[in-house]
């Protein structure tokens, strides 16, 4: 057990891959076009997309931060907000709900939350 | 505009079929932040987080596939593996709706089905398939790897079997047309997916094999030299 990562290394660690995934790869990821969307190419129905109308003033609209001109710049900044952003509200969400099983004290101890 | 695998964008689906597919997305989430408040111990609060920002990343990171596609990581069994079906539901519901709403990748109206397709048909599914697979075979880690890998590739493809019904079931494209095509591409990307999640999988039973909720206790005694220490770390 000693050899173990605490559980706050382990975090920092995970997160900075994370980070470092989205902010030094991503700018160089394949810009080609996805499965769904190869596909919606190929059989024409690629034109029924559209955005929603709250998409319009998305703060981050295709994973370019606004007002940035280089591309790859743009992109690693989203990916940096992004990842960031939803590690906050992932964390926020468990810890909000751990807060409140403490509050009842309903310790019951490690449990794998399975099914 | 619509640069991720599996995400639909709006209009694509009928509003029927949107408002169908999210009505088990909505229970699944639901669900999901029920389990959370049960079961959710002091060590998986940051896991979540971790998760769901690592599953974001990573979704990022289009690779080439054949003819002039991409494909990308979906994490979906993942999250299964270290959380358990629900929470991975809801750590991909997190994602899909952070997608949706900041950087406009996915529908708003298709959110339900978005969630239904990864979140529901892929984490939820996949963490039952690998918790089947890790109780009928043996307990060794190369076979409890193998069966991550075959589940991470099946989620996938169980996802694109998904959009592919609820698209012919819109009238947006004959079912005979898109099947085949959704099909034959992420049989592709779903090797990635395999190969990704099979390697995180690795590295969490290195680090942490405890953090892992579905499976992956091996036998101790004649197992690979690898296995101990992980088990001993």
């Amino acid at each position: 057990m000693s050899r173990r990562l605490s559980i706050g290394v382990f975090t920092v660690l995970a997160l900075a891959v994370a980070v470092g995934m989205a902010v030094a790869i991503s700018p160089f990821a394949s810009g080609s076009p996805d499965g769904l969307e190869k596909v919606a190419e190929k059989k024409a129905f690629l034109d029924d997309g559209k955005l929603h109308s709250v998409q319009n003033d998305s703060p981050v609209p295709d994973y370019a931060f606004p007002g940035v001109d280089n591309e790859k710049v743009a992109t690693g900044m989203a990916g940096f907000v992004g990842t960031l952003g939803v590690f906050a509200v992932g964390y926020g969400i468990a810890f909000v709900l751990g807060r409140r099983r403490r509050a009842r004290g309903d310790d019951r101890g490690p449990t794998a939350a399975t099914a | 505009m619509f640069s991720i695998a599996l995400h639909i964008p709006d209009g694509f689906l009928s509003g029927a079929v949107a408002a169908l597919a999210a009505i088990p997305a909505i229970a699944a989430v639901a669900f999901g932040l029920k389990v959370a408040d049960r079961d959710l111990d002091e060590a998986r609060v940051p896991l979540l987080g971790v998760l769901a920002a690592f599953i974001f990343a990573a979704q990022m990171l289009n690779f080439p596939i054949a003819g002039g596609t991409s494909g990308h990581f979906l994490g979906a069994t993942l999250a299964a593996v270290l959380l358990g079906p629900w929470l991975a539901c809801l750590v991909m519901a997190v994602v899909i709706t952070t997608q949706a709403f900041v950087f406009a990748d996915g529908g708003i109206s298709a959110l339900g089905a978005n969630v239904l397709n990864m979140g529901v048909l892929g984490a939820v599914l996949a963490g039952f398939l690998v918790a089947a697979g890790s109780r009928a075979l043996p307990k060794t880690r190369a076979a409890y790897l193998g069966t991550v890998g075959v589940v991470a590739w099946l989620a996938v493809m169980v996802g694109a079997a998904a959009t592919s019904f609820e698209l012919a079931l819109s009238d947006t494209v004959p079912l005979g047309t898109v099947l085949g095509a959704m099909l034959g591409t992420h049989a592709l990307i779903g090797i990635g997916e395999s190969i990704i999640t099979v390697a995180a999988v690795s590295a969490v039973l290195a680090a942490r094999p405890d953090l892992i909720a579905i499976g992956g206790h091996f036998d101790q005694a004649p197992g690979p030299a690898t296995a101990r220490t992980a088990q001993e770390a």
